[in-house]
């Protein structure tokens, strides 16, 4: 194991740090994002909150006021150790689009972003592309396939999102764990896409 | 969730010569208990006791925040008095890689994570 070692961090040696990665899980209210998280992870999903006054203020107003009613909202997420060194996150987004500001949290430096979409449910997932495009995190689309019924043809899922071409889009089961690590496995690969692109 | 009193979690922090606002402690960074903090088994505040039990093997802020039960903003506040103070070691990829290509920009970080998912 080449994590930390804290013996070694008291002392004066320079510390070869584990690294801690993430990939996030959007899409739409209901969409399938924890058990996606679920299907891979090696700890039952983990659930945090983050209080909305978190949102446009520093920590000035994290004030515990127990009588103070403060807007939660919450995210799950999991885990996956790749090697003793490199740990993977995965980050569901709240099912709530409008809490954007954990979005930003939640985004910010990961890899990419899978976006689940339910067919019957399409324009569910039209804040999470959006949201992507403009902050340019590498993503792609996943079809959640409720039971292996798609209700629409995946081509015509493709352009009724109007996605751009080079935007990867896959169907997968939300529930199947090789499934989701060949949805991770294709997100990486996008990634690496675009870094060697330029 | 009960959030926790204020008197318990100091509703502000100094920044105290830090470079980066706490707030922006990523998610995943890894935090570790040190030696120090392994000794540390007596805290008058609970929940930092719970971080250096939790945190004996490395653990994210978000980990630190789900398992300890409080807002991941108050998480970022206890672990950045507890790395102040010595008792863990905060291995934050933002601030490791600042100035060079961000992990998730880096090719060779990118295949060992492909690599590692494919062998799951
Ligand atoms: N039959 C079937 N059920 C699914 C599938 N994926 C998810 N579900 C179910 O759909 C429901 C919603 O799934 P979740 O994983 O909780 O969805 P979510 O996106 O996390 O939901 P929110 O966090 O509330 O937005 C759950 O009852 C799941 O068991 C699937 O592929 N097939
Ligand atoms: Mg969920």
């Amino acid at each position: 194991m080449a994590f930390v070692d804290s013996e070694v961090v008291d002392g004066t040696q320079a510390v070869q740090d584990a690294l801690s990665v993430k990939i996030v899980v959007a899409g739409g209210f209901g969409v399938g994002k924890t058990t996606f998280v679920g299907a891979v992870s090696e700890i039952e999903p983990l659930r945090t909150e983050a209080l909305m006054t978190e949102a446009s203020t520093s920590v000035d107003d994290l004030s515990m006021l127990p009588d103070k009613t403060t807007t939660t909202v919450a995210m799950d997420f999991g885990r996956i150790t790749l090697a003793g060194d490199l740990v993977l996150y995965l980050f569901g987004t709240p099912g709530q689009n409008r809490f954007w500001f954990m979005w930003d949290d939640i985004t910010r430096g990961a890899i990419g972003a899978v976006v689940l979409v339910d067919s019957r449910r399409l324009a569910e997932c039209f804040g999470a592309v959006d949201y992507m495009e403009r902050r340019g995190l590498p993503f792609l689309v996943a079809l959640n396939a409720f039971d292996g019924i798609q209700y629409h043809g995946v081509d015509e899922v493709r352009d009724a999102l109007r996605l751009s071409p080079e935007v990867p889009f896959v169907v997968t089961d939300a529930r199947d764990r090789e499934s989701v690590k060949q949805v991770l496995v294709r997100l990486v690969e996008h990634a690496m896409a675009i870094v060697r692109g330029g | 969730m009960t959030p926790p009193e204020g008197a318990r979690v100091r509703p502000y922090l100094a920044t105290r010569g830090r470079t980066r606002p706490v707030q922006e402690t990523a998610l995943e960074a890894l935090v570790s208990a040190t030696k120090s903090g392994r000794a540390h088994t007596i805290d008058a505040v609970p929940e930092r006791e719970r971080i250096l039990r939790i945190c004996l093997s490395p653990r994210s802020v978000a980990e630190v925040a789900a398992l300890v039960r409080v807002p991941i903003g108050v998480a970022r506040v206890l672990v950045a008095d507890l790395e102040t103070e010595g008792l863990v070691h905060v291995a934050d990829p933002h601030v490791a890689y600042a100035g060079r290509v961000a992990p998730a920009r880096d090719l060779n970080v990118l295949e060992r994570v492909r690599d590692g998912l494919r062998r799951l």
